[in-house]
């Protein structure tokens, strides 16, 4: 037994690169059900918009077209499931299960007719790629990492030499609790999900409302896509988002739809995934041989725990799910 | 007020829905480089070229009538079970020990034994979130959706531990030879008419459209069906009318996971005959296309089943013949979900208007 092996720093720098897509994602949820709208469609947004900004970055050689490409992508796919559940009164479920599926299946039709790889895009180098920052003084060669002490470690492994998005991160939790509890656009965004019957009395659309949700969303569930093919992989692959929308969704129940701490639960959720890529690690830290399926199915599992109820109430908006028909 | 005629509702809309998913879907082949006519032409004839393609269509049908009314009984009572994947996993986990393990003499035997250890199996996997959806109000999908991804790695790991057969790949062992199910042809034969026996079909078929029967009598027929019926409805009438809703949660639930886990019948009995790591792929989420264009009725799940048969079937020729891959099928059963079920009221509203204004101009 070795519990210090736990916080081994090359998990937990598989945590922050694992972490930060469901995080984004998990944010991304955050918007759109705060305003009312189910959305398990996070997986297939999050899928094309991989595709899209790894096929645009390799073919036209800059990442950040990719970046716009996928966020554009994404968007789309919100603004159909707006469409369908905000002024179609649809089922916001079905809506989100059949955006999964058409990202699921155009991603690898798309990639077959582009570039013939079997449904995979090539992979992407030098400025097709968002390049990891070395920060200045940052060890950059295993060997000499090992060797250094633990501050040179962490500072070497765990802070530097991640992508510029990963940076970004740092701010965005902070950004969106502001926007959220602080901004006049916050409050009626929290308001539209729980009454919106009262919003539109107070003289706000709340159509106009859910779509800049719903569009948010998009656009931060194009960028976790776009970072999964051009910043922690170096291509797209087919089904490569791999179930991170529904671990996303499933961290923001955890969360009970709070910033903070959907930063905690992906986190969370990023370090199980971060160890259940390095079994050696976790078999120091007990002693024992965990079998990795375990880890593979341990987020699902925290995620019923939770939903049982057994560690405090989840409460979903009260809106959730709810066409708005406005009185005429 | 009746805003149009039932015909309208049952018919009208649904192929309006299916026109429209066709032209997009039409669009992305085009868009890819192909001919939707030859597309279609190809498709059509791998699905039902000759009576091996019909076996497999056949084959792919079965399975989807299985997993569409599992879907379309929870549906009823107002439960969307997007486990179906998940279930049907855990099915046939249940149907491959009972084959394994228990030396049944004949077939017959064996489709009773395993048939009822993956109706058991699937309803064992439905009912913990169905209980949490009944008692904790825990969301159904959220917690279905969470218990497909817990029975995979539970299937990968016995399949790659407890129960594998020798060899390199994650499957157990063959079962005995007594316990084959027989297949179309053999079923065929017996009654005189000549049939391939190259396909996988088989006598699941069976079971499957007595499966609709069973779900047809249980919905409109029976008691349960109705007070099913009426809390799918109003949830709070269904209350002061004295149904409970924590019975009808679970049975509706359970019967709907035990159906999902019966396609093991199919795939695992019938065709594999022996228990695969991906023996499902992706019929319980077809499950969820072939029940809403269906209506959630089992004579409309048996025709949306046999469509994605073929759609599923000719895919598969598809890919050889153009190779466009198999991942096209998805973008159809993708657009069918979108057109039928979350875009009903684009396709809807404009019908009930047009029916509004001419029933106006026949009462004057």
């Amino acid at each position: 037994m070795d519990l210090l092996a736990f916080f081994d720093i090359a998990v937990l720098d598989g945590t922050v690169r694992l972490g930060v897509p469901l995080l984004l994602a998990c944010l991304a949820g955050l918007f759109s059900e705060r305003a009312g709208i189910f959305d398990i469609g996070l997986e297939g947004k999050m899928l094309i918009s991989a595709f899209l900004a790894a096929g645009v970055s390799f073919t036209t050689g800059s990442v950040w077209l990719g970046l716009i490409a996928g966020i554009m992508a994404s968007v789309v796919l919100s603004l159909l499931h707006g469409l369908a559940s905000i002024t179609f009164r649809g089922n916001q479920l079905i809506s989100g299960v059949a955006i999964n599926f058409f990202a699921s299946g155009i991603t690898v039709v798309a990639a077959q007719a582009w570039f013939g790889e079997g449904g995979r895009t090539p992979s992407l180098s030098g400025a097709a790629r968002f390049e990891s920052i070395q920060f200045p003084g940052a060890l950059t060669r295993i060997r000499d990492i090992a060797k250094a002490d633990l501050p040179m470690k962490v500072y070497s492994e765990l802070l530097s030499g991640h992508t510029i998005i990963v940076y970004l991160c740092i701010l965005i939790v902070p950004f969106v609790w502001w926007t959220l509890y602080r901004t006049r656009f916050g409050l009626r965004l929290r308001a539209v999900g729980e009454n919106p019957g009262a919003v539109d009395t107070a003289g706000i659309s709340v159509y106009r409302m859910r779509y800049s949700a719903v569009i948010i969303c998009g656009v931060l569930c194009g960028l976790a896509g776009a970072y999964l093919s051009t910043g922690l992989q170096a291509g797209f692959v087919r089904e490569m988002t791999a179930g991170r929308g529904y671990i996303a969704l499933a961290a923001l129940i955890f969360a009970k739809w709070r910033p903070w701490q959907a930063l905690g639960a992906t986190m969370l959720f990023g370090y199980l995934q971060a160890l259940a890529i390095r079994p050696d690690i976790l078999e120091r830290a007990i002693g024992i041989r965990v079998q990795t399926q375990v880890l593979d199915a341990l987020p699902y599992v925290l995620t019923v725990i939770v939903l049982a109820g057994f560690v405090g109430k989840a409460i979903p908006p009260r809106a959730g799910g709810e066409a708005y028909v406005k009185e005429r | 007020m009746q805003k149009m005629p039932n015909w309208a509702d049952v018919v009208l809309v649904p192929v309006l829905s299916l026109v429209l998913a066709a032209i997009i879907s039409a669009i992305v082949i085009l868009a890819i480089g192909h001919n939707p006519i030859d597309a279609l032409g190809i498709m059509v004839k791998g699905a039902l070229g000759n009576s091996a393609n019909v076996s497999y269509t056949l084959y792919y049908a079965t399975n989807f009538i299985f997993t569409g009314l599992a879907v379309a009984v929870a549906y009823h009572a107002r439960m969307f079970n997007i486990g179906g994947e998940g279930q049907a996993y855990i099915g046939g986990l249940g149907a491959a020990l009972a084959c394994l393990y228990i030396p049944w003499p004949h077939w017959t035997l064996a489709l009773i034994g395993g048939g009822v250890a993956a109706a058991v199996f699937g309803a064992a996997w439905a009912a913990i979130p169905a209980y949490l959806q009944a008692k904790r109000g825990s969301h159904i999908v959220i917690t279905t959706i969470m218990f497909n991804y817990m029975a995979y790695p539970l299937l990968n790991f016995l399949l790659n531990g407890p129960i594998k057969a020798g060899g390199m790949e994650p499957a157990t062992p063959s079962f005995a030879e007594a316990m084959h199910l027989p297949n179309l042809s053999a079923i065929l034969g017996a009654v005189g008419i000549s049939f391939s026996d190259r396909g996988p079909a088989n006598f699941a078929l069976i079971i499957a459209l007595l499966a609709c029967v069973f779900v047809w009598a249980l919905i409109w027929k029976t008691k349960l069906g109705y007070e099913t019926r009426a809390f799918g409805e109003s949830e709070s009438a269904a209350k002061y009318a004295g149904i409970k809703p924590t019975k009808i949660i679970m049975i509706a639930m359970l019967i709907s996971g035990g159906l999902a886990g019966m396609m093991a019948i199919n795939n695992v009995m019938g065709e594999a005959e022996r228990l695969v790591l991906n023996a499902v792929e992706g019929a319980g989420f077809i499950g969820i296309a072939v029940a809403l264009m269906g209506r959630n009725h089992p004579v409309g799940i048996l025709i949306a089943a046999i469509l994605f048969g073929i759609l599923y079937q000719g895919g598969a020729e598809l890919s050889a013949e153009l190779r466009i891959p198999r991942e096209m099928v998805t973008v159809i059963q993708a657009l069918v979900i979108l057109f039928t079920g979350a875009l009903d009221n684009m396709v809807r509203m404009p019908i009930e208007k047009l029916f509004v204004a001419f029933g106006r101009k026949g009462a004057n």
